[in-house]
């Protein structure tokens, strides 16, 4: 909260969005010798959607792991809604209600069904009543399109399925940012289209995002803004038509070459 | 008399069975209020440890770890004497039955800590992230998120090891609790005839058999569909 405002030149998020809701500066994160984030800043605006790429070991799993303090940073500061995450006094469980993540690997509790996975945080994070928390979980299973699969266990759901379970456990918190780790890198190809048209439809609502993913296209057609991350660096970052069609760093193209070889 | 009508006369002697059958079954009852205290106490004391473990508090970590060695490397009888025998002398004296309790009440608990805590790692780490990516709390995660996974895998080898330390009660029968084995043991000298012994067995059978098969029924409730 005492950190100056944000300024406009680092991270810009695009033009015509709201006020930042995630403004990360200066993170560092070493393992060992190595360093994995090297000063990387990153803003998004309200309702945008800023997709991270780069090659893997870039750093940019890492970025978004702390951008909940998943991955606690050596250095920087990381505010989000206006909270200043790394500070000592900062209630992170508070905090990490507002920030939606989803993960590679799902991650679904396995001993629970759909809607008691959804429901957990709701009866013991935000204190909903029983009756209240069915009512929420519900909803938000529906807004994934598994009204049908409320009640059937993680391992008698399809990988898609999953993953949008997994999906609505995050949104039925109403969080101010979602957050997705490589999201569909775990599917089969013929399970990825469900999974990126609930982010579309999350768009739609206009839910602020950032994706770490290998989805190309997706990134075309969604995305605000696209970071290219490289040995922990940021190298470049701009709307997609100009990363996609201009980069100006050889690295971005190299990588984009061949991404789109695939 | 042949050797197998000697057989019988030693080990089947009915009239001497018919005789100790009450102390024995007394010894039946000591040795069933024996285990229930030991397990109840080993398995809670256990899982208490693999929590406190599950924090990481490094210090704290050598501490459980110095202590569930050494009482996964001592024989429990030799703890039983030294708690009998030992603490006296620093003028703590304990009662037989206490001695016995809580001797086995250490090593089951050093070995359901061991179990528990492998339970505990065996969960994946992404449960832990998702669960405090929502934002519940550590202690919440474990409870509600991990110890119900750890708590499935671990079943099997606590069954195990339930059955093996609550057979570990005839040990008592050495500092004088008269459970199962200290009560044949006593008929038998009162008899002069191992008839009683052949009871002991029965009555360890009687007990340890639903026992283990209640085990079975567990592992299977408790499973889940994967």
């Amino acid at each position: 909260m005492t950190s100056p405002a944000p300024s406009p030149s680092r991270g810009a998020p695009a033009p015509g969005l709201g006020r930042p809701i995630v403004d990360a500066r200066g993170l560092w994160k070493r393992y060992g010798p190595l360093a994995v984030l090297k000063g990387v800043d990153l803003s998004v605006a309200e309702r945008e959607l800023v997709f991270i790429i780069g090659p893997s070991g870039s750093g940019k799993s890492t970025l978004l792991r702390c951008l909940n303090r998943l991955e606690e940073p050596d250095d920087g500061s990381i505010h989000v809604d206006g909270i200043e995450l790394l500070s000592p006094r900062t209630d992170i469980n508070a905090a990490r209600r507002r920030i939606g993540m989803v993960f590679q690997s799902f991650n679904l509790y396995p001993h629970m069904t759909a809607r008691q996975n959804v429901m957990l945080a709701l009866r013991k994070v935000l204190r909903q009543d029983r009756a209240q928390a069915e009512a929420v979980a519900a909803r938000a299973l529906e807004r994934v399109g598994l009204a049908e699969r409320m009640d059937h266990f993680p391992a008698q759901l399809s990988g898609g399925q999953q993953q949008r379970v997994a999906i609505a456990r995050a949104i039925a918190l109403e969080p101010r940012v979602m957050l997705f780790d490589e999201p569909t890198s775990a599917l089969d190809p013929e399970l990825v289209g469900g999974v990126l048209n609930v982010m579309r439809e999350l768009r739609q609502d206009g839910m602020t995002m950032v994706v770490v993913s290998h989805e190309m296209a997706f990134a075309r057609a969604a995305a605000d803004r696209v970071v290219f991350m490289a040995d922990g660096e940021k190298l470049e970052e701009g709307p997609p038509a100009q990363i996609f069609g201009e980069p100006r760093h050889e690295r971005t193209r190299a990588f984009i070459r061949q991404i789109d070889r695939h | 008399m042949g050797g197998f009508e000697n057989f019988l006369f030693s080990f089947f002697n009915l009239k001497v069975m018919a005789t100790y059958l009450p102390l024995i079954a007394q010894g039946l009852g000591l040795t069933i209020v024996l285990a229930l205290l030991i397990v109840v106490s080993g398995l809670a004391l256990g899982l208490g440890l693999a929590m406190l473990r599950a924090c990481g508090i490094r210090p704290l970590n050598w501490l459980i770890i110095f202590t569930v060695d050494l009482f996964r490397a001592l024989p429990p009888l030799v703890i039983i004497v030294l708690l009998f025998f030992g603490l006296p002398a620093m003028g703590l004296g304990m009662s037989s039955f206490a001695a016995t309790w809580l001797s086995l009440t250490l090593v089951l608990m050093a070995f359901a800590e061991e179990i528990y805590w492998a339970g505990i790692t065996a969960v994946p780490k992404g449960q832990w992230e998702a669960a405090r990516s929502t934002g519940l709390g550590f202690f919440q995660t474990l409870r509600l998120v991990v110890l119900p996974q750890a708590l499935r895998i671990t079943i099997p080898p606590l069954t195990n090891r339930t059955i093996a330390i609550t057979k570990g009660t005839a040990l008592g029968s050495v500092v004088g609790v008269a459970e199962i084995l200290g009560a044949s043991q006593s008929a038998m000298s009162f008899s002069a005839n191992p008839s009683p012994l052949t009871l002991g067995a029965i009555a360890y059978l009687v007990l340890f058999i639903p026992v283990v098969a209640l085990g079975r029924w567990v592992e299977t409730r408790f499973a889940w569909k994967r």
